[in-house]
């Protein structure tokens, strides 16, 4: 029984940094006409909601995850140095090694004496994230913490896929001897492994010239350094699991979910998402996306919907969250806000990087 | 279970094909019409109507509608 609960550590606030620049999905440019082979843009957007989303071709996750948290930090008036740790979520980090997290503490200018780590997983990344690092927190040992969830340039080049958008997002974490607590659910199917996967560039495949070479897969052409998706397995996956998810942990911790201000689903595709809204019942102003602007931000997608839909709604509310994908995994929070700072959305500049580079 | 209101179900999911045409023999992946974004709608239909998980493979692997319907019935 994956059950976890926190009782003295609570969200400070949230931020969120996207690329200035916005690719439209109703009229692709060149390189994106090649994704649809198998169905028409307006088909696509009816399926998915996603109308456009933020991409760069230059700015790397930490890009934007930096540009979030320095202005998180600002609104939030804390001091660099009395931030304790920082957990970086990400599919796509700058290097293979370093930890992207290491990074970002030289770049931050956070105190040395700082523990730092990155996570592997997807969208589910933001709940696994959150528990990790309130976890480390609610020892009281430290004191403030920042969770960055984020996903931007591929790790390959490539057509790239109208469902995704980039992001970087930072979360504040706190020690709070008082406070309502935090509750958690996670569930893990590691059978579904190849559901969404990279075939190559892992040590079980390694990166080689074969690595290039282009395959069939469900009708799109894809080398194997491209991610691959199983669509009808993961969308039989979400709308199954989510709704059991919220559900589980409800009846674990004795609450009626449907008392909830809002609930955050990882912002899948459209279609995915009301399947799942309406299997719990939710009505339609209770459950927030991002997807038509954003589109699909990975672990990011929870946060990003936060900042963007519910920047000045998000005071002394009840959240349900839930996050699903990769692994196959999952994970569900519950959580009440209290003095929650949210940051105007961040956008950055696309530019090449100096700094940090090798 | 009822093959012809599942047949019904299925052409529900399409917009431009003409719901007349549709019978448990139908091979659906011959459709002009359809495509994997279809395949999502039958899947959402599936879990809504049947409370039936199905695999990718099952909508693949199916020829006719009423193979589809026999995987549907045996899960129920």
């Amino acid at each position: 029984m994956a059950f976890l609960e926190y009782k003295h550590v609570r969200i400070a606030g949230m931020a969120s940094g996207m690329p200035k620049h916005i690719s439209s999905n109703l009229h692709p440019g060149r390189k994106e006409q090649a994704f649809f082979t198998e169905y028409t843009p307006e088909d696509f957007v009816e399926t998915t909601g996603v109308e456009e989303r933020r991409t760069a071709r230059h700015l790397c996750t930490s890009d934007l995850c930096y540009a979030a948290a320095e202005q998180l930090i600002k609104d939030l008036k804390w001091n660099k140095s009395d931030i304790d740790a920082l957990l970086v979520v990400t599919q796509t980090p700058d290097y293979i090694l370093p930890a992207t997290a290491c990074i970002l503490q030289d770049r931050l200018g956070l105190n040395k004496e700082c523990y730092a780590t990155d996570m592997s997983i997807g969208c589910s990344g933001w709940v696994y994230g959150l528990s990790a690092i309130m976890g480390l927190v609610e020892t009281g040992h430290f004191k403030k913490a920042l969770l960055m969830v984020g996903d931007a340039r591929r790790r390959a080049a490539g057509p790239p896929s109208p469902l995704f958008g980039q992001s970087g997002t930072v979360t504040a974490i706190e020690f709070a001897r008082r406070t309502t607590p935090v509750q958690f659910h996670f569930g893990t199917d590691g059978s579904g492994f190849d559901a969404i996967i990279t075939p190559d560039g892992g040590s079980r495949n390694q990166f080689s010239a074969k690595s290039f070479r282009q395959e069939d897969v469900e009708g799109k052409m894809l080398n194997r350094l491209q991610t691959r998706m199983k669509g009808m397995d993961v969308f039989s996956f979400g709308i199954t699991t989510a709704p059991k998810s919220v559900k589980k942990l409800a009846e674990h911790f004795g609450f009626d979910y449907l008392d909830a201000d809002y609930f955050v689903f990882h912002q899948a595709n459209m279609k995915m998402n009301d399947l799942i809204a309406k299997k719990l019942k939710l009505p339609a102003e209770k459950v927030p996306s991002s997807m038509r602007h954003f589109g699909n931000t990975n672990g990011a997608s929870i946060p990003n919907t936060i900042v963007t839909q519910l920047t000045n709604e998000a005071q002394n509310k009840r959240f349900i969250c839930c996050g699903f994908g990769v692994g196959l995994s999952w994970g569900t929070v519950a959580f009440q806000t209290d003095n929650i700072v949210i940051s105007k959305l961040v956008e950055v500049k696309d530019k090449i990087a100096t700094d940090y580079v090798v | 279970m009822d093959l012809q209101e599942f047949v019904q179900h299925f052409a529900e999911q399409f917009d431009e094909t003409d719901a007349s045409i549709f019978t448990p023999q139908t091979k659906f992946h011959d459709l002009e019409e359809w495509s994997s974004l279809i395949g999502l709608s039958v899947i959402g239909m599936v879990d809504e109507e049947y409370d039936v998980a199905l695999k990718g493979n099952d909508v693949k692997g199916s020829v006719t509608i009423e193979d589809l319907y026999n995987i549907v019935k045996s899960r129920i």
